[in-house]
This record gives C-alpha cells, sequence and structure tokens, in this order.
C-alpha cells in the first residue's frame, strides 16, 4: 500500500509529499526571486525584521525603564535625555514605543495564528464534504462577518475584561471567517480533482486527504490573508487600547499611549507626542501589507517573474 | 426581477436570526444577571428570587430568547441598567439621527472624493499621478483614522483654531446651520478616510476593467472625445460593482462610527455604545449590537438590489 502511495505520489500536482520529493527547493527559489523583485515588498520585509527586532531587544535598547515616572520631566521635549520626549507623567517615549511594539506584534502574530487555524479548518471541512455541513457553517460566516466588529469586540472586551490574553482570545474567534471563506473556495474548487479522487480510490482518510494532499495547495493564499491579517489585527488592538478597552496602562502599547494624547496639555504644549505612536502602527502596518501584496504576487504562478 | 428580489429577502431572514442567536449568546455569558446590578446586595435571598421569577430569569433559556426576540421585533429593548427606568429604545432614538447625519456626510465626501481620484489614476495609468494615489492609498489603509482626527484636532482646532474640538453644536448657542456644519466637517471628513483608500482603489480597477471593453473602444473609433467616452460610456458602467463594494464596506463603516464619535465626542449611537459598554449597561450594549448588524444586513440586501437593478446583464 505505502509503495504504491508513494510510487503515485509524484503525479498530483503540488502536495506536501511532492515537495519534498521534486523540485522544492526550485519553487522556493523562483518565489523568493519574485518575492525580490518587488521593490515595496523588500522594504516591507526590511522594515519588519528591523520592528521585529526592535520588540525582541527592547530590554536592551530602550534607554529607560518604560514604566519609570519623573514627574519633573513630563511633556519633556526630544532631546538629550529624552530621544522622543517623555509623556505627560515623564515616562520615556523611545522606551515606551519599544516595549510597545512586543505588546502589538505579540497581538497580531497570536490572534492571526489563532484565527488562521480555526478559519482553516472550518474552511476545509465546508469546502471538502459541501452540501448542509457547508450550507450551515457558511451561513455563520456571514452572520458573524454582518457584526461590525469593532461593535463585537468591545461588547466581549466587556464581557471578559481586557487583558493581553484576553484580546488575542476575542480576536481569534472571530477573526477566521476571511480565511474560512478562502480556504473553503480552493477546497471546493480542488475536492473534485484528479489527484484527490486518487487518493480517495486508495482509501486514503479524509482527514489526511485535507491536511497533507488538499491543503499545501491552499497554503500560499492562507500565507497572505495571514500576513496582511496581522496588520489589521494591529490596527483593532491600537483602536481598542485608544479607547481604553485594550491594553491597560502601565503596560505600553501603541493605541493606549494615543488614549493619554487626547489631553489639553499634550495638545497645546507637546505636540510631537502624538505623532510617534501613529507613525508607528502606521509604519508596521504598512510593512505587513507591503509584504502580503509581494507575497500574493510570488505565490501566484500566473505572474511570472 | 421579483422573484429574485423576494429570494434575496428571504436569505436575509436566516442570517438575521443567527444574528439574533449570537448577540443572545454573548449576552447571556455576561457574568452576573440583571439583579445583580440593579439590586440592593443585602436583599434577602426570598425576594431576590421573587425578582428572579418576575423578570423571568428562572424560564428556560429557550424560553428568555423567545421573549427576548418577541420583545425586540416589536421595538422594544428592555431598560437601561444604570439610567434606570429609561427605556433603550428612547436612548438610542435619541441619538440615531446624530449618527446617521455623520454616517451620510462622510460617505458623501468618501464618494466625491475617491471616485474622481480611482478614474484619473485609471485613465493615466502608470503615471506620476497613478503612482502618487496608489502609494497615498496604501498609506490610508495602514493609518489608524482615529489618529488622523487626533492629528487633525491638535493642528486644525487646538492650535490654528479653525474647527471646533469636538460635539454637535456650540452649547448654549442658538441653533444655526452654518455651527452644525463647522461641527460635522472634520469628523465626517476622518470617518471617510476610513474607507477611501479602498474606494479609490476599487474604482481605479472597476474603470480600468470597463476602459479595456469592446464598446469603449468602437465609442472611441467612432471618434467621440475622450471625455465623452470616459464619463458617458465609461463611468456609468465602472459605478455599478462599486455599489457592491459600498454593501462590504458598511461593517466598518458603522463599526468606525464608535471610535470617530469618541474621538469628536460626537453624541451618536457609537459614543452612546462606549458609554454603555464603560458602565456594563448590557441592554444598551446588545440593542446597539443587534441594531448594528441589522442595519449591515439591510445594507447589503439593499446593494444587491440596486446592482440587479442596475446591471441590465444580469438575469435571474
Amino acid at each position: 500500500m505505502t509503495l504504491t502511495n508513494e510510487r503515485r505520489i509524484p503525479k498530483k500536482p503540488v502536495s506536501a509529499e511532492d515537495h519534498s520529493l521534486i523540485g522544492h527547493e526550485a519553487i522556493w527559489k523562483v518565489m523568493l526571486r519574485k518575492f525580490m523583485k518587488n521593490k515595496l515588498a523588500v522594504i516591507g520585509a526590511v522594515l519588519l525584521i528591523m520592528i521585529v527586532g526592535a520588540a525582541i531587544f527592547a530590554p536592551m535598547l530602550a534607554p529607560k525603564d518604560p514604566s519609570q515616572q519623573v514627574l519633573l520631566d513630563k511633556l519633556a521635549p526630544p532631546g538629550k535625555d529624552y530621544p522622543l520626549g517623555a509623556d505627560n507623567l515623564g515616562r520615556d517615549t523611545l522606551s515606551r514605543l519599544l516595549y510597545g511594539a512586543r505588546i502589538s506584534l505579540l497581538v497580531g502574530f497570536a490572534s492571526v495564528a489563532g484565527s488562521i487555524f480555526i478559519g482553516t479548518v472550518i474552511g476545509a471541512i465546508a469546502g471538502y464534504f459541501g452540501g448542509i455541513l457547508d450550507a450551515v457553517l457558511m451561513r455563520i460566516v456571514d452572520a458573524i462577518i454582518s457584526f461590525p466588529s469593532l461593535f463585537l469586540l468591545i461588547t466581549l472586551v466587556t464581557i471578559f475584561e481586557p487583558s493581553i490574553f484576553t484580546l488575542i482570545a476575542i480576536f481569534a474567534v472571530f477573526g477566521w471567517t476571511g480565511t474560512a471563506r478562502l480556504v473553503r473556495g480552493e477546497f471546493l474548487s480542488l475536492r473534485k480533482s484528479e489527484f484527490v479522487l486518487a487518493a480517495r480510490t486508495l482509501g486514503i482518510s479524509n482527514t489526511r486527504i485535507i491536511f497533507s494532499h488538499i491543503l499545501p495547495n491552499a497554503l500560499g493564499p492562507i500565507i497572505v490573508s495571514a500576513t496582511l491579517g496581522v496588520g489589521g489585527v494591529i490596527l483593532a488592538e491600537a483602536g481598542l487600547s485608544y479607547l481604553g478597552l485594550g491594553i491597560q496602562p502601565p503596560t505600553p502599547s501603541w493605541g493606549n499611549m494615543l488614549q493619554s494624547a487626547q489631553n489639553p496639555q499634550i495638545m497645546l504644549g507637546a505636540w510631537w507626542y502624538p505623532l510617534f505612536p501613529g507613525f508607528m502602527i502606521l509604519i508596521t502596518v504598512l510593512a505587513f501589507n507591503f509584504v502580503g501584496d509581494g507575497l500574493r504576487d510570488a505565490f501566484d504562478p500566473k505572474i511570472d517573474d | 426581477m421579483t422573484t429574485y428580489i423576494i429570494r434575496r429577502c428571504l436569505m436575509a431572514i436566516p442570517l438575521l436570526f443567527l444574528i439574533s442567536v449570537i448577540s443572545f449568546g454573548i449576552m447571556k455569558m455576561a457574568p452576573g444577571d440583571p439583579t445583580a446590578l440593579m439590586m440592593d446586595p443585602m436583599i434577602k435571598q426570598e425576594n431576590l428570587e421573587a425578582y428572579k421569577e418576575s423578570y423571568g430569569l428562572n424560564d428556560s433559556i429557550v424560553v428568555q430568547y423567545g421573549r427576548w426576540l418577541g420583545n425586540m421585533v416589536q421595538g422594544n429593548f428592555g431598560e437601561s441598567f444604570i439610567r434606570q427606568g429609561v427605556p433603550v429604545s428612547e436612548l438610542i432614538t435619541a441619538r440615531l439621527p446624530n449618527t446617521l447625519l455623520l454616517m451620510l456626510v462622510s460617505t458623501f465626501i468618501a464618494f466625491i472624493i475617491s471616485i474622481p481620484l480611482g478614474v484619473w489614476s485609471a485613465t493615466k495609468r502608470n503615471s506620476l499621478q497613478d503612482y502618487a494615489i496608489t502609494v497615498v492609498s496604501f498609506l490610508g489603509v495602514a493609518t489608524p483614522n482615529f489618529w488622523i482626527g487626533l492629528v487633525l484636532i491638535m493642528v486644525l482646532s487646538v492650535h490654528l483654531g479653525w474647527f471646533p474640538i469636538g460635539g454637535v453644536a456650540t452649547y448654549g448657542e442658538p441653533f444655526s446651520i452654518w455651527d452644525r456644519l463647522h461641527h460635522l466637517v472634520l469628523p465626517a471628513f476622518v470617518l471617510a478616510t476610513a474607507d477611501m483608500a479602498g474606494l479609490t482603489r476599487y474604482s481605479r480597477s472597476s474603470m480600468l476593467d470597463v476602459l479595456r471593453q469592446d464598446y469603449i473602444r468602437t465609442a472611441k473609433a467612432n471618434g467621440f472625445r475622450q471625455k465623452t467616452v470616459i464619463f458617458k460610456h465609461g463611468l456609468r458602467n465602472a459605478l455599478i460593482p462599486i455599489i457592491t463594494i459600498f454593501g462590504l464596506m458598511l461593517p466598518s463603516f458603522i463599526g468606525g462610527s464608535v471610535i470617530i464619535e469618541s474621538v469628536f465626542a460626537w453624541p451618536g449611537i457609537g459614543l452612546l455604545f462606549m458609554e454603555a459598554a464603560f458602565q456594563r449597561d448590557y441592554p444598551v450594549i446588545m440593542a446597539v449590537v443587534v441594531i448594528a448588524a441589522t442595519l449591515v444586513v439591510i445594507g447589503n440586501l439593499l446593494a444587491d438590489i440596486l446592482y440587479a437593478v442596475f446591471d441590465p446583464r444580469i438575469e435571474y
């Protein structure tokens, strides 16, 4: 059985085993070349590496303790002691931005990992089995999408008290709908294809067909939507934290740093302060979007380099 | 056509049903029950039970859901926990006009800016303008719009004093349209920025699709002027897909109103929702969530029907 199986594998267009047997490196090389040709994508990737690096090494890079308050230095302008100034409680803005990057990226990556997992499983089941199961699951997706997400997020935060973990859980549990639709589409188009039929005839279990035969074909779009998804979650987290319903002070997050910006003292006397957190959000989300677009083109076999 | 409209309306019913089930489920996850918030904590157990019985909190969950749904369909959203005795529907109807005004004006702004930009970008494909517009749209997608709001308030209101800092009207002044407009401009513009980038991209690609069609070439070959071809033959057809896009953008638009109304202290549904969220006033929270989701479903329904009306190529 195993023998026949292995012998047939190379006939399938693309699957996990396929990659490991033939042309694995070649495919990646082609993709990498296409990606590197996209200037914006490369800029995005470099920015991302820098931001992730800054987040990881925040304790070493930060000049001060991010929650240390020096009230005498409150609203200090950018200068020698405070490279990017100090906030209304006399905390160093640069240090808070660096530590805030950790929170934003952690929430972004962890939530998207969760929502991609849920969305892939549900989308795969709906697309592979079809019928009533598919109809029910897709109506649930439609219903969740109909809720303006901010309303839903805020409602859940009021119930489960905001913390990093509840935020991640909420983003994961309600953020999977897009991935589910995408994966379902891929499965619908592939489930009647010849290699799946062949696998069925060989008596391979549904689980195995779903995960090791069809899923690898859908990996490209999944990775692209994950990349764009991280940017989306970072924006949503910033919004919630700005409203005071996300990451709670004194833990710094780019969103809650902007919450304290809406204060006449800062608006009149420290106009530079609100610029930095907003700029960080902008750059990070932009970088994720550039990389996502670059990956989309790199994965698309119709676009040649 | 009529059968399509009827079928499309019927399809919305299971969706609304699911929305109500999800909302009810979320409400039931909330810790404690209304009695815990409304009653004196020293209340005797038997009195508490009597209250629970009278509020129907001891009935089975299905019965509770049925009653809640029945009331809601009739426009009865219960009473606010915090402002006791005030019906939720009253709180909402008091704030709704402000939100609708804000959304209408900002939709108008988003369309009046994005569509011409998209068309311009499409007709001058790969030119400097096209690239500039693309870059700006990329930036627009990545910028949190509450931050744009903050920066605009800081620069235009606080430092330059051109616009009021927030609210719908100057306190204590008699009603004047000029004053209202003055307060409306900034929040409406900032809310519009949320979808302007996407709308510009869509109108650009929609216009490009249309410009590639045979009939456009025919029109050009017949010697119509460039302007006539673009605006009379092209634009009309390019606008059709944008109807659907508007339907898809509706959730983010309504959601965005929460944050923009908070930034500008605009007393609409979004601000009501935020106040309720901070006070854990669940009847108000749930009413707003259900109304918002229903608005989205209705908006999508209208978009689909309009699409069918405007695009004669689609047969049903």
